[in-house]
């Protein structure tokens, strides 16, 4: 156990550096001049050479990484926003539970979605349910969030009045200059999210279940439990579904870590102060260090649910519990 | 009373190239304490026969027809319940490969003792009392160690022991083995026909034993039949069987059996393909591979006819009975020779 600690932490080091050089080295390569954008069109030249200076962008690219580094290392810091001087870390913060409402809320409804329907295809493919069922999966697959979000907006918020049309509610009340505020108002106003996730996210999982599935009900361990004479309930039960649903864990956790990097386009359409929109807009404005923030903490993310996943796996596959 | 018959089945599987006849014809009956040695090559139909008695097969894919008794009591068409109650009580089976076909996650004792609390009403305590016994009854040595294990920490041949344990928890009447010693290594395969023989003995079971392997029929059968492209080819008991085999086909079965004290030379092999199952040869199925054929074994199937050595002794062949005699003795001639050399 130990020794897998020690390796994963290795690991995620390595990742946090191949991650964090890439998004300066994409940003290298982006010709934009983000002192311009932060001193304004009408600055004078001395005062848009301070700024630059102030913001360390007369250094060349692996100084500026330097100093990143030093910042994180010395000082906890993911640096402070270019255009606001506001704290990477407190935006995260602020962002963070946002998007983890609408990762973690979707999640429950794909998954009480997916794995019925998975099941139920499988049980009987090429029937007409599966057919059915598969189409839908294909438009779900095929079809963009930003489209579907929009739709649902259409449809249910704007036309039939039953849900808001976008926009967020804080959990905990309390919070100050919020319009709305509670659990109640936070669920409202995110089912529509919700549901364009799980969407999007339902039409994979049923694949993936119905296949899983599938291929575990021709198993040699499943024509046993048949043989001695175990019910259709019972071999699906305590045979197929723990059998069939571990691969599912595994691109579950994957998923999920991905998710929280930021569902960019969903947080768009709904305008959810969510990181993806944090970073789309870090993006419009060349906010060097908010970008690689929420780089850094997505990377966070896929390592913490990758090691989450590896973890279960061992409660769930005595395989790997005892080698 | 035979406890099980089985008369005229047929299987077939709808495939999208059109209906695969796996089975077609077979025709045999198992008594109680008996073995019936079931050989024939991959897709010679003998696991499918077995599958179909056990009701195993999905309906939606396959077809069957003819008529499955057990104790008298007609399987084919029977409910789904019924079936169940009979599977795993009455007739256990055991399968070809120990390392995939017990359930990974979990225990070798939950997997015994839910084959006990599937028939019986007991707690899940008195299963595991009978787990344990059946677990020692098979040869495991500490049991009661062991019982809580995973499959993965088994050997293969540790693995079939628990698979013929959880077959045989209920006592059942009838066991089916299906190739119980191809993935096992030779040493491991001896320990484990043995073992199913003792059980047969203790149990007063009747066992039916699928194989390619010549030797374990030797070993093992009381009765023989030789299955080929879905057909049974030969039927009969095994000691004429082995002393005089009516047709090629089962000649070359036998010719191709390895001898520790041959000279030398290649093992001798049936030339060709088993034949489709989808596209099946017009006339006698093993006319493509057969050194003797003639044309009307291209026209005709065979009927199964008796022999003349013995009145339970069948086979299929146009070959006629002096030819046939003649072909033997030259065959084994050459067979005892090699051996003398």
């Amino acid at each position: 156990m130990t020794h897998f600690l020690i390796r994963r932490i290795f690991w995620a080091i390595f990742l946090f550096f191949v991650a964090t050089i890439i998004t300066y080295l994409i940003f290298w390569v982006i010709p934009t001049d983000p002192a311009q954008l932060a001193a304004g069109h009408a600055a004078s030249p001395e005062f848009l050479a301070s700024i630059k200076h102030r913001l360390h962008l007369d250094k060349p690219i692996w100084i500026q990484y330097f100093y990143f580094i030093r910042d994180l290392v010395v000082h906890g810091s993911l640096g402070q926003s270019f255009v606001n001087r506001q704290s990477v870390d407190s935006i995260i913060g602020k962002d963070a539970p946002v998007t983890a409402s609408l990762v973690f809320g979707g999640a429950i409804f794909w998954l009480t979605l997916s794995i019925p329907v998975g099941i139920l295809s499988a049980l009987r493919p090429r029937s007409i349910t599966d057919r059915i069922t598969m189409t839908f999966v294909l438009i779900g697959i095929s079809a963009h969030p930003v489209w579907i979000g929009l739709i649902l907006s259409f449809v249910i918020g704007y036309k039939l009045h039953l849900t808001p049309i976008a926009g967020y509610c804080n959990f905990f009340p309390g919070s100050a200059g919020a319009q709305c505020e509670g659990p109640v108002q936070w669920a409202y106003h995110m089912i529509l999210p919700w549901i364009t996730f799980m969407i999007l996210f339902a039409a994979l999982y049923v694949r993936l279940i119905r296949a899983n599935v599938l291929e575990t009900m021709s198993e040699d361990y499943v024509r046993t439990a048949r043989a001695k004479g175990a019910s259709q309930r019972r071999v699906m039960l305590h045979h197929v579904l723990r059998n069939s649903l571990l691969p599912v864990v595994t691109i579950l956790g994957m998923d999920l870590g991905l998710a929280l990097g930021g569902a960019i386009f969903t947080e768009t359409v709904f305008t959810l102060p969510g990181l993806g929109r944090q970073v789309v807009q870090a993006y419009g404005s060349n906010d060097l260090p908010i970008i690689t923030g929420v780089v850094v903490f997505s990377t966070l993310c896929v390592i913490v649910f990758n090691f989450i996943v590896d973890v279960t796996y061992g409660f769930l596959d005595p395989r790997i519990r005892l080698s | 009373m035979a406890s099980l018959k089985v008369e005229n089945l047929n299987t077939s599987f709808r495939t999208d190239d059109g209906l695969v006849k796996a089975v077609s014809g077979v025709s045999f009956a198992l008594d109680e304490g008996q073995t019936l040695g079931v050989v024939g090559e991959s897709g010679s139909g003998k696991s499918v026969t077995f599958l179909t008695v056990m009701g195993l097969l999905d309906p939606r894919q396959a077809q069957v027809s003819g008529s499955v008794l057990i104790d008298g009591e007609e399987m084919l068409g029977a409910k789904p319940a019924r079936l169940r109650s009979l599977r795993g009580r009455h007739i256990g089976m055991i399968f070809q490969d120990p390392m995939t076909s017990l359930n990974p996650v979990k225990s070798i004792g939950w997997q015994l003792e839910e084959a006990v609390l599937i028939h019986h009403d007991v707690t899940r305590k008195e299963a595991r009392t009978r787990a344990l016994d059946i677990l020692a009854e098979v040869e495991i040595p500490r049991a009661n160690q062991r019982i809580d294990d995973y499959p993965h920490q088994f050997s293969g041949g540790m693995r079939q022991r628990v698979m013929i344990a959880m077959a045989l928890i209920n006592n059942p009447a009838i066991l089916i083995a299906d190739e119980p010693t191809t993935a096992l290594d030779v040493t491991t395969q001896a320990q484990i026909l043995r073992l199913i023989r003792r059980l047969q003995g203790e149990h007063n079971m009747g066992v039916v034993m699928i194989t390619h392997d010549l030797g374990v029929v030797a070993e093992l059968a009381d009765e023989v039949i030789v299955m080929y492209g879905g057909k049974v080819v030969e039927q009969a008991g095994v000691e004429d069987l082995f002393a005089k085999p009516e047709m090629p086909y089962t000649w070359g079965l036998l010719g191709s059996l390895p001898r520790l004290n041959a000279s030398g030379g290649r093992l001798e092999q049936i030339p060709g393909q088993p034949p489709s199952l989808l596209n099946p040869p017009s006339g006698c199925p093993f006319h493509p591979r057969c050194e003797y054929t003639m044309d009307i074994c291209r026209r005709e199937l065979p009927e199964l006819e008796r022999s003349v050595v013995g009145e339970d002794h069948l086979f299929r062949c146009h070959l006629d009975e002096e030819t046939r005699a003649r072909v033997w003795q030259q065959k084994q001639a050459l067979l005892v020779g090699e051996t003398a050399a």
